[in-house]
């Protein structure tokens, strides 16, 4: 049963991960990226992540893909044709790079035997949850990077509004 | 029986196959995307993992990896809006200043 989900929801994934690179439309290509993540979401949730499968949905399916969205409206993206590479032998040397290194990485992939190191006490799973147990050790042992994580989010917000803000006020005063 | 090897080699070409779309892709919104993908399959490599490791280890860095890439996402395409304005184009290569 598991494997079944596994497989089907892995070819799902993948088959929308090739759409998001190989469609020309930068609409579809957001549109597959969303399938992709609730994809992977679903995947999370058979690995016993719980609370990782819901933030991915929130934040990514539901947050950075509408930001791309928005972008594309923004810009108006749908009226302009991007005419992508010219020159056929560099994307096919680009999927050659690509494939070469899926090559490498595959057999050093295919092999690995890991130990266990028993802090996801998936035993308990009814009475101690997933996300009590990923609290418990945000807000104790990784405390330091989760201070600092805000503090990152705060820069983001910052450069993001800065970055994007017109400069026409500024003609209008100098004039 | 799903092993770890199944995760492992299923994040390896969500990996593949955004590193693809970052080299051959023009449009610069897609390779963000691309971007996007790549985050995601370190993500599944560290949930999976966790997972087979009994590990919450893997989950804390996956909430951290995904604060980044969020960030990330975000004063990227702020830039991206900022090149827009400027060349009125998001085509990289129009926006390319090198001489070759």
């Amino acid at each position: 049963m598991e494997l079944a989900l596994f497989y089907i929801i892995g070819a799902v994934v993948v088959a929308s991960a090739l759409c998001v690179v190989f469609l020309e439309r930068p609409i579809h290509n957001v549109l597959f990226m969303i399938v992709t993540m609730i994809g992977l979401a679903g995947l999370f949730i058979l690995l016993r992540a719980e609370f990782i499968a819901m933030v991915q949905l929130i934040v990514y399916a539901g947050a950075v893909m509408v930001l791309f969205l928005f972008v594309i409206m923004l810009l108006n993206l749908e009226q302009i044709r991007i005419p992508e590479d010219p020159s056929v032998y560099r994307r096919w040397i680009g999927v050659g790079f690509a494939v070469l290194l899926l090559l490498v990485v595959l057999p050093f992939v295919w092999v690995l035997k890991v130990g266990k190191v028993g802090t996801l006490m998936l035993d308990k799973a009814p009475e101690i949850s997933n996300t009590e147990i990923l609290g418990r050790e945000l807000f104790t042992t990784y405390l330091l990077p989760f201070e600092i994580a805000s503090v990152l989010l705060l820069a983001a917000i910052i450069g993001a509004v800065v970055l994007a803000k017109r400069r026409s006020d500024e003609k209008m005063t100098h004039s | 029986m799903i092993t770890l090897n199944h995760y492992l080699v299923l994040a390896a070409v969500l990996f593949t196959i955004g590193v693809g779309g970052v080299m051959f892709r023009r449009n610069l919104i897609v390779i963000l995307m691309s971007l996007e993908l790549m985050l995601n399959s370190v993500n599944l490599t560290f949930i999976a993992l966790a997972r087979y490791m009994e590990s919450i280890e893997g989950q804390v860095i996956v909430l951290f990896v995904m604060v980044v890439a969020a960030a990330e996402v975000a004063v990227g395409l702020a830039i991206a809006v900022m090149v827009f304005r400027q060349k009125g184009s998001i085509n990289v290569d129009d926006v390319s200043l090198m001489r070759w």
